[in-house]
Order: C-alpha cells, then structure tokens, then sequence
C-alpha cells in the first residue's frame, strides 16, 4: 500500500487520538511481517472473492442465453413488457455510486476524514435509491399486473407461453443483483461507522473501504450487464 | 521493540494442544480460536464423524442388498377344503430392521433403501469428502509447510468452519425428519416433485448450499496463503508437493462452487415457487440442471482426489528416504488436473447431448489421464531404489497406488463412448467411483492421518495395530468394491433395491466385504483413542521429514515455530541433508547426508 503525501490532515480529536481502531494506531495481524503484505492479501483474497461472485451470475446469464435461445418469442415479450427508463435511471444511480465509492478510497488515502463520509453517505444513498425505484416502479407495479414468476404468473395478455420462465430469470437475477446492493450498502454502513467513530481509514489503513469499494464495482459491473439483457435486447 | 526481544518471548510458549484450566473454559478457547492448528484439529473429528454415519448408512444399504426382494406365495388348503394363497415378503432387510427400532412407519422397503444410499451419497460427498483432506490436514499444515504463523485470513478461516457446522446442522435436521429419497445429485424433476409437502428436500438442498461457501472461503484462504505467506526462501519451486496439490484443489473450489451455488438456489426457487426453470411442464429444461450440476460436481471430485495425491507425494518419499521423481512434473499436473477438469463435466450425461459434443467431451475426457499417470510413474520411480519402510503411513501409500490406479484405469472404458452405453448407470460405475474416492481419497487420508498423528497430538500410534486395521481395510475393500466391476458389467443397475437371482452370490460377496472394511475402520479407531489416552510421546521429526512442519516441536507451539524459518534445502534432499531434530536410534539416514550437493 502506497502511503500519500498528506499534505492537509484531519485533525484528529483527543478521545480517538490512542484508540487502537484509529488508522495511525492499527498494526498487523500478528502472522505478518508488515501491514502492506496484509493489505495485499485481503486485496487479493477480495478479488477471488468476486471470482466465485462473477460465476455465481453466470449461471443466471447461462440460463438467460439457454431460454433465449429455446424461446425467443417469449424472451423479445419480455423486454418489451420492462421499461428502458427505469433501467437507465438505475444505471445512472449506480454509476454514480461507483464513483463516490472510488472517492472514498481516494479519501481515505489522503486523510480527508469529512470527505470520505459523505463519499460513502452517498454512495449508500445511492443504494437506496436504486431499490427503491426497483420496487416501487418496477417490482410492485409487475406483481400488480400479474407479472410474476413461474407458477404465480397471471397476466390474462401474455402472447406467448413460455413467458413465466422470463419473469422466473428476471426476478431471479435482478432479485440477487438487489440482495447484492443491500450487502454492499450493509458493508459501507460498517465501513461510515469505524469511520466516524474512530476514524479508523487513513493513508496506511484502508483495507475495508478499498475491499468495500471493489465489491461495490462488482455490484455495478453485473447490474451493466443485466440492463442490456434484460431492458435492451428484443 | 528488537526482533531478538520477540523471539525470547516466544521460547516459553506451550503447545498448542495447552489450554486454560476448567473444562468451560477448554471449550470456550476451542470455540472462538483463530488458530488453524485448532481448526484444522476440530475439522478433523467433524469429518471422521461424518464418515462414520455416511459409513453406517453404506453398511445398510449393502445389508439391504444381501438378498433380493420377493414375494412368497404360499398355497394351503384350509380346514374346509379351500385353497390359501398366502404371501409373505422376504429379503426387505432394512424395512424389518426399522420396523424392529420401531422407526419404519409406512414406507416401503424400496423408500427406506433409497433414503440409505441418499443420506449415504450426500453425507460423503458434501460433509466427509469435499472438506476431509483440505479442511483437517490441509488446514493444519499448509500454513506450517509454508513456515507461516497462521492462514492469511484467520478469522476467515474460523467463520468456514462454523459454516460448515451450520450447513451440517441442515442435512442433519434433514435426516432426523425422515431424509431424502433423491440421491445426492438432486437430479429434477425427481428432486422437485418427490415429497411435494415435506421440507426435507429444501432442507438437505440448503445444506448443500450453505456448505458450498464453506468450501470456497477455506480455498480462497489457502490461495492467498501460498500466495502471500511462504517463508523467506521458499520458492513456488522449494514448496512441498502436498502444498501444490492443495493449491489446485483451492483454484477448483474458488472457481467451481459457485456455479453450484447458483444451481441449488435455483432448485430450491423451484422447489418452493414453481419458478420452472427446471421444470419441462413449463418449458423448463431438467437437462440445463445436470449441465449446472456437473459443471461443479465433476471439477469437485478432482477437489476430492488431488489433495490426496499431495499425501502420497509426502509419504512415499519420506518413508521411502528417497528424493521425490519428478517435482515439477508432479507439481504441474495437479495444475493440469485442475484446468482439464473444468471440461469434462458432459461424459456424466452422454446420452442428453448431441453426438458432436458426446465426441468431444469423450475426448476432453481421456485428457485426464495424462497427468494421473504421470504422477503414478512419478511416485513409482520414486520408490525405485529407495530404503522403502513398511509403516502404516507406506502401506497406505502403496495401497493407493494399487486402488487408485485400478479406479483410474476402470474410467477410461466409461470414457469411450461405445462401452460406456453398456456400462453407465450400472454397478461397473459405482465400483470404479469407490476404487477412485475410496481407494483413492480415503485410502490417502487414512495414510496422512498416520503420517502426521504424532505432529498433531504429541502421541505416537500403534504401528502393529495400525497395520491390522490398515489389512483389513485393504481386504475389505477390494472384496466389496471388486465384484461390483463383475455386477456391472454383467448388468446389473446401480441404485436398485432388488435384482435377479443371478446377482445374489455376488452382492453377497461384495456385503461380507463390507463388514471387513468396517471392521478395520473399527480397529484404526480403537487405534487413535489408545494413542490419544496412553499413546508413547511422539519425538519432534519421527520419519526424518525434510518439510518444515518437522522443525516444530510434536505438538507445535501456539505460533508453530519458536523463530521465523529460513529455507535452505528442498523438501525431499533426503542425500543431502540431515534431518532437523535427528536422532539416531529414530531411523537411519542417508550415508552422504551432511555432504552438501554442490
């Protein structure tokens, strides 16, 4: 881990000043010979983490290519029935996100303890307000009329018969990419506490908000793929 | 603070194995550790446990095949003259058994038959096998091997260990509410359709589910570790070849669960919402589940098999004193294993694809047996020459070679597409699965548990006692597993209850062998519990192991090594080098060890 030139430090309170949270005062796990060799390992250990994160949706988008394939009638349907602009909105939302995360770390590298917060506040804002316009504009709208997966699909104008196994990839897919979103704001929610509380990110200490971060670009990365298959493609 | 001041307060550190006083206290420590020695230890009794029910549930499945099932008709004439018919069932063994415990409710023989070989399947292959050899050995020694203090990620590695736990505690509650009739691979629409009202199915599929991230947090933690944690002048090159094969076993899990992961979520949307995907009613396709299913589930068995190999590399050269034939060939085809074993996965379902692709997946197929047999030459020229000693840890070694080598030769005509339309689904397929995970893995876990009992717990094992058991294992097994290739290729299906007359001598054959096996597993464990009550202390390096785990003291300290080792020699200059902690009237060594090589 590169230490920045800190050339504006956040002066740090008196009552956190010794605590052993704060980035000046963490020191290695005891099995390593130096913090820069823990951090490279907890960045590696993320990356194969998104690995098994990557292959864990590429089932789905297997399952998307094979029914595309069988069923195209029903998969050209099913991107007509979504609306294009809410997924864009969405993208936009996450794309935004993206880049206050990346602040963040560029924050905490540089010491500026104001500014990461509000970089990691609006990046779980951002969050929010990606599953709020998913549910109220997307997901309830759909279950209201009746789109819905599987056996529970009652849409009386469904033209062709295989659109339930659309809405079964659809909510399956969008529905963990969402779960993903609320982990990844869980994990900036831990990362603004420990931050505000014992400013515990500092130019030699930012492991978790890096890590946080990463997975939270793995979060945008799967959601631009999604967009297109599902909003874009007829 | 001085490095020198560090050291010093090292040198008064217990072993390991030292805890706090008071029983509660013991307890507490072992269950909040971050120590992978105690992790590694608590993986160790939790996988011998679950081999002991998959191992109970095999006894009753070869029990209930001991005779077919028939129905008798009796013909009497009554007191009035009439002719009776009466009818009674024989040969539903394990039916009368449960109806006897009072536990058989209303299920047929053929159920409960296909609950035993189910609890038997997934028991194995998700709680025993998969985590046996990475979890308990590989989590003990691969950080010391590396002359690390710890895995990279600790705590990590203590939260794989309560997933594996809680995903146990899953299938378990499974088979207390009546288990399952699927068999381990849950194939659909059966998997989907059977017990409509019942859990149990949702339950061992969860199971299975939450197990998975078990098994990829453990192989993420050992990627790192090799990667970030070798002790200074330790090479990719310098590492022992059990770390290798634990390497790729590690890039398999991290690559391969996941799909899994994904496959079992769907099965269990489907399961509880009719979501379809699965299902042909809907459009769905049950043959996109097996594509899914394998995809994991054959890489998997190489997780299974190439730590075992990493064993056999260990104990053959240390026991045969000879320097290992052929490190960077044997090292690179556990890395060659692994890739090919990502494009095999279509000869499980030859008969659902097309005939170009059935082709080519025969032929992606035969790949592998490259690199096994380059490792079997290996290890066999290894042994030339060598001052081979008859310990258990070498029998078991020698053992390997035999069965694993019959297993892995018995899969190339399930290969080839022509033979393998006679013998798929048929016992020949059972028999050369259990010559391959049985005679292979297991038989590789007995013997590393041997090599290694005395570094584990201070306490040497007994070799004559060791070596009955270990006897009786060997026969058994191939009495059981053996006549299963006749069974097979005679026709006989694998998975059925009931057969032909003509069967009977030989399930007969193959049950009485598998009492055999039972009972050397019964004495290898009457073995163990004498070692750890009254067991002789084990001296710090008993073999004359060049590997860095034979620095540590027997049992390791806390921080496994008093200072941070420097690597000077190979793992295997068995010619060159004098054992650490040498003594001699342990075992001789080499004449020209001491002389350096160059």
């Amino acid at each position: 881990m590169s230490t920045m030139t800190d050339t504006n430090p956040t002066d740090v309170p008196q009552s956190i000043l010794k605590s052993p949270k704060h980035w000046r005062n963490r020191i290695a796990g005891h099995h390593w010979r130096s913090g820069d060799e823990e951090f490279d390992a907890a960045k590696l250990g993320m990356w194969l983490f998104l690995t098994t994160e990557v292959l864990l949706f590429a089932g789905i988008f297997c399952g998307y290519a094979v029914f595309r394939m069988m069923y195209p009638e029903a998969w050209a349907n099913g991107s007509h029935y979504l609306d294009w602009k809410f997924g864009a909105l969405n993208t936009g939302v996450l794309l935004i996100s993206s880049w206050t995360a990346a602040n963040a770390v560029r924050c905490a590298q540089l010491d500026k303890q104001f500014w990461l917060r509000v970089n990691i506040i609006v990046t779980i804002a951002c969050a929010a307000l990606f599953i709020f316009i998913k549910l109220k504009f997307e997901y309830m709208v759909k279950l209201g009329q009746g789109k819905a997966p599987g056996t529970f699909f009652s849409y009386p104008h469904a033209h062709d018969a295989h659109e339930p196994l659309w809405w079964s990839l659809y909510y399956i897919g969008t529905g963990i990419h969402a779960l993903h979103v609320v982990i990844g704001a869980a994990l900036f929610g831990v990362v603004l506490y420990y931050a505000k509380r014992y400013q515990a990110y500092g130019p030699t200490q930012y492991t978790l908000v890096e890590n946080a971060a990463l997975y939270w670009h793995l979060v945008d990365l799967v959601w631009i793929f999604l967009f297109p298959l599902l909003y874009l493609i007829h | 603070m001085s490095t020198l001041d560090t050291h010093a307060g090292h040198h008064d550190e217990g072993s390991y194995l030292s805890g706090p006083p008071g029983i509660m206290a013991k307890i507490w420590q072992w269950a909040t550790t971050v120590d992978h020695k105690k992790i590694g230890v608590m993986y160790l009794f939790a996988v011998l446990f679950m081999f002991f029910v998959g191992g109970t549930a095999a006894l009753l499945v070869r029990y209930e095949l001991i005779d077919p099932m028939r129905d008798v008709i009796t013909q009497s004439v009554n007191a009035d003259g009439d002719l009776v018919e009466t009818t009674t069932s024989t040969g539903e063994n394990l039916r009368d058994l449960f109806s006897g415990l009072g536990v058989a409710g209303d299920l047929t023989g053929t159920q409960i038959y296909n609950r035993a070989f189910t609890l038997h399947g997934a028991v194995m292959v998700f709680m025993f096998i998969v985590p046996s050899i990475p979890a308990s050995l590989g989590n003990f020694f691969l950080p010391v091997m590396l002359g690390a203090k710890d895995v990279a990620f600790p705590r990590l590695n203590l939260l794989s260990w309560y997933i594996y736990l809680f995903g146990s505690a899953f299938g378990i509650l499974s088979i207390l509410m009546g288990g399952v009739e699927t068999g381990w691979t849950f194939y659909t629409p059966y998997s989907t359709t059977t017990d409509a009202d019942h859990w149990r199915v949702v339950l061992m599929v969860t199971a299975a589910f939450i197990l998975g991230f078990s098994s990829i947090l453990t192989g993420l933690n050992f990627v790192v570790t090799v990667h970030k944690l070798r002790a200074p002048g330790m090479g990719w090159f310098d590492m022992p070849l059990f770390i290798w094969a634990v390497y790729a076993t590690s890039i398999i899990q991290v690559l391969a669960t996941p799909v899994i992961g994904i496959t079992l979520l769907l099965l269990i949307f489907e399961r509880i919402m009719n979501i379809g995907i699965f299902d042909p009613a809907m459009g769905g396709d049950p043959v996109l589940y097996q594509h899914f299913f394998w995809f994991y589930s054959h890489p998997v068995v190489y997780v299974m098999i190439l730590p075992a190999m990493g064993i056999i590399s260990e104990l053959l050269a240390i026991h045969a004193r000879k320097h290992i034939f052929g490190y960077r060939a044997i090292a690179f085809s556990s890395l060659g294993i692994a890739g090919v074993s990502f494009l095999v996965w279509g000869h499980h379902i030859f008969t659902a694809m097309g005939e170009l692709a059935a082709i080519l997946f025969s032929g992606l197929t035969f790949l592998v047996a490259i690199p096994t047999a380059i490792k079997v030459f290996n290890w066999i020229a290894t042994l030339y020459k060598g001052s081979i000693v008859l310990n258990t840890p070498m029998c078991y070694g020698l053992m390997f070679l035999f069965t694993f080598s019959i297993g892995g030769l018995t899969g190339l005509p399930l290969a080839t597409l022509a033979t393998d339309l006679h013998l798929h689904d048929s016992y020949y397929v059972v028999a050369h699965f259990h010559y391959v995970m049985m005679g292979g893995t297991v038989i590789a876990f007995m013997g590393g548990i041997h090599h290694w009992w005395p570094k584990m717990f201070g306490k040497m094992y007994n070799e004559p006692g060791a070596l009955i058991g270990m006897g009786l294992v060997f026969i058994g097994f191939n009495v059981t597993f053996f006549t299963q290739f006749f069974l097979g290729t005679q026709g006989m299906p694998r998975r059925y209850a009931n057969y032909v007359d003509e069967f009977q001598t030989l399930h007969q054959i193959s049950t009485y062998g598998s009492w055999i096996l039972g009972l050397g597993f019964l004495v290898h464990l009457a073995v163990f519990v004498h070692s750890l009550i009254a067991g002789e202390k084990a001296p710090a390096n008993p073999w004359g192991g060049l590997t860095l785990e034979w620095e540590c003291e027997s049992p390791p300290i806390e921080h496994n090594f008093h200072h941070e080792p420097i690597v000077k020699h190979g793992p295997y200059d068995f010619e060159t080098t004098v054992p650490p902690h040498w003594d001699p009237k342990d075992y001789p060594i080499h004449p020209d060890a001491g002389k350096a090589a160059h």
